[in-house]
């Protein structure tokens, strides 16, 4: 059967992203702070077949269980980045920039401080903060300045010093016992979570990966207008709420379970835009895998950079993409 | 012929109360070539966003081919109209070829996969705009006159009943302007489609049009064919200065020519 161009070019890139995905993950399983380089990739081999051995509990207990959530927590931020440049048409947004972070992290603390135990209060009050905080910040820019892309920026970039500021008072005012490791949540924990919460996460947003892919097509349609797509059979304000909705939703989860990690989001899309073009059938999977792969090889440089101990993954992660970032804006605004 | 579109006491206004249409009456043979003109403000715009399903009427009723506009479902009606508004955005730069074949949208099936068949139609519709020397090309790096006709080509290949257009010659060069009219006259001609077209060019108006349509403040001032719309006391009235109208040297169809400093309050 002969497929379809598409189609082909889809599994083409899906496949090659899982390539590059599997590859990080080796390497973030196998090396770590107790060694890095192939010695260390040579003694996790062996450490596999030897159940007995310390690194075989690393690998297994620890080592694995963040890679996978570092490579859900890629993925979720990467796509985040992808649809809200799509449905904003701005190269420039992302969910931290936007604020949207900044809104969940701010309703995860609340859980965390009103005692809110289990996943689901603090993920609810997390999803309610970057919604409100999305909301503020598309009301600031409505009407004709939304396509403005220096405004929804400048916008997001004062909502997220907001959120900074009530990220602070309300740690000031507790000093409640679990919020000691605040300071590196700010950046992004990806030690945090285990084997519960990370397969609490993925079957949070797994779903959302492929509702994103259903709708990948229409937000091709959504780049050449609200109009043009509206013309050529999209429901454009389901699409749009819809997509938005439920990408603060993984974004705010993700935020709940990791902290806050900026500017993933704008790096991957913005490489596979270079690299694929902007057809996001392709771009939604090569994000979520790619997003995946990248967000491992950056936890797995602040695990092994460090003389003592880690860095959060967000130290990494902004030193990447603010460069980028303002690279981006330079060149939009010229 | 029946009508492909059929508007009875159509009305709209925005929701602060202004009106933009009032009491619209009429109809849009099928294969013909039709020409609103009206002045800046006068509901052009918006009328053709209602039939293309874009802005729910008021009040009054829009039949397409015979059926209420209602009863259409989104896709079913980007199967039977296709629109090309007056500006596209271009943040994220498509290829020329993808671009038209964006157009197969509404005949794909969940995930919006092409078939070689899409590819086909998409290659066909670039040869009938004469754009198919431009599909490798990004769609930010055309001539205005080159990236309307690849807008055009991706509305045929939607393979559409009837095809809206919102001012497609508006800041283009004199040639330009008239390879979209040929364009226009050649896809009513070679493929039975309906075109509806809003344009500020009284005069390419007059050469192509079947019928027109005259709007002031949204309300009907004249419909008809061109000769018996573009009178002077006529157009005079609407566009509020002097106009010489006379025949045109091509042909039995009217001329106007606008008199300079002459404005009428």
């Amino acid at each position: 059967m002969m497929l379809p161009a598409v189609v082909k070019r889809i599994f083409l890139v899906t496949g090659i992203m899982l390539v590059f995905l599997g590859g990080a993950m080796l390497l973030g399983v196998s090396m770590g702070s107790s060694g890095a380089g192939w010695v260390a990739i040579k003694e996790s081999v062996s450490a596999l077949n030897d159940p007995g051995s310390p690194l075989h509990s690393i690998i297994w207990k620890i080592r694995l269980p963040r890679v996978l959530l570092a490579a859900l927590v890629g993925a979720v931020l990467s796509l985040g980045g992808l649809v809200f440049q799509a449905l904003l048409r701005n190269p420039l947004a992302e969910p931290y920039i936007l604020g949207i972070s900044g809104g969940a992290a701010i309703g995860a603390i609340i859980g965390i401080m009103i005692g809110l135990t289990g996943l689901a209060g603090s993920w609810i009050l997390a999803f309610a903060g970057g919604m409100t905080t999305l909301f503020i910040v598309l009301g600031i820019v409505s009407g004709a300045t939304m396509m403005k892309k220096e405004s929804l920026l400048l916008s997001g970039v004062m909502v997220n010093a907001f959120c900074s500021a009530v990220i602070m008072f309300l740690i000031s005012l507790t000093m409640d016992a679990r919020l000691h490791n605040i300071m590196f949540w700010l950046m992004g924990d990806l030690s945090s979570a285990g084997p519960r919460e990370i397969t609490w996460l993925a079957i949070a947003v797994l779903p959302c990966f492929l509702i994103v892919f259903r709708v990948s097509h229409a937000m091709n349609l959504l780049l050449m207008g609200r109009d043009m797509a509206h013309s050529m059979g999209v429901n454009v304000r389901l699409t749009t709420v819809g997509l938005l909705v439920l990408t603060s939703f993984m974004v705010s989860t993700t935020v709940a379970q990791v902290g806050l990690i900026a500017f993933v989001g704008l790096v991957v899309p913005h490489l596979l835009r270079l690299l694929l073009g902007p057809d996001h059938r392709e771009l939604v999977p090569a994000c979520i895998f790619g997003g995946a792969g990248y967000m491992v090889l950056c936890d797995l440089l602040a695990r092994i950079l460090p003389r003592h101990g880690e860095m959060p993954v967000g130290v990494i992660t902004a030193m990447v993409g603010a460069p980028l970032f303002i690279y981006l804006l330079r060149r939009s605004s010229s | 012929m029946k009508p492909a579109i059929s508007v009875e006491n159509l009305a709209y206004a925005y929701p602060d109360g202004t009106h933009v249409l009032r009491g619209l009456d009429f109809n849009i043979a099928g294969g013909s070539f039709f020409i609103i003109i009206g002045p800046n403000g006068s509901g052009k715009t918006t009328l053709v966003k209602i039939i293309a399903g874009l802005i729910r009427p008021g009040q009054g009723r829009v039949d397409i081919m015979g059926e209420p506009l209602r009863a259409y479902s989104r896709r079913a009606i980007a199967r039977r109209i296709a629109y090309v508004p007056q500006q596209t955005a271009m943040d994220f730069p498509f290829f020329v070829s993808d671009a038209v074949l964006f157009g197969r949208a509404p005949h794909l099936g969940a995930f919006g996969i092409e078939s070689g068949e899409d590819r086909e139609l998409a290659r066909q519709a670039m040869a009938f705009t004469e754009v198919d020397h431009l599909a490798g090309r990004r769609i930010d790096q055309l001539s205005g006159g080159e990236r309307q006709r690849v807008f055009i080509a991706r509305a045929i290949c939607q393979a559409p009943e009837i095809i809206l257009l919102d001012e497609p010659t508006a800041s283009l060069d004199i040639a330009h302007q008239l390879r979209v009219m040929d364009l226009m006259e050649k896809m009513k001609a070679e493929k039975g489609i309906t075109v509806v077209m809003v344009s500020h060019d009284i005069n390419l108006a007059a050469m192509y049009a079947d019928a027109l349509m005259l709007l002031q403040r949204g309300k009907l001032v004249a419909y008809g064919e061109p000769g018996d719309v573009l009178t002077y006391q006529t157009l005079e009235d609407t566009y509020g200065c002097r106009l010489l109208v006379d025949e045109s040297p091509l042909g039995p169809m009217p001329r106007v020519t606008p008199v300079p400093g002459r404005y009428i309050l």
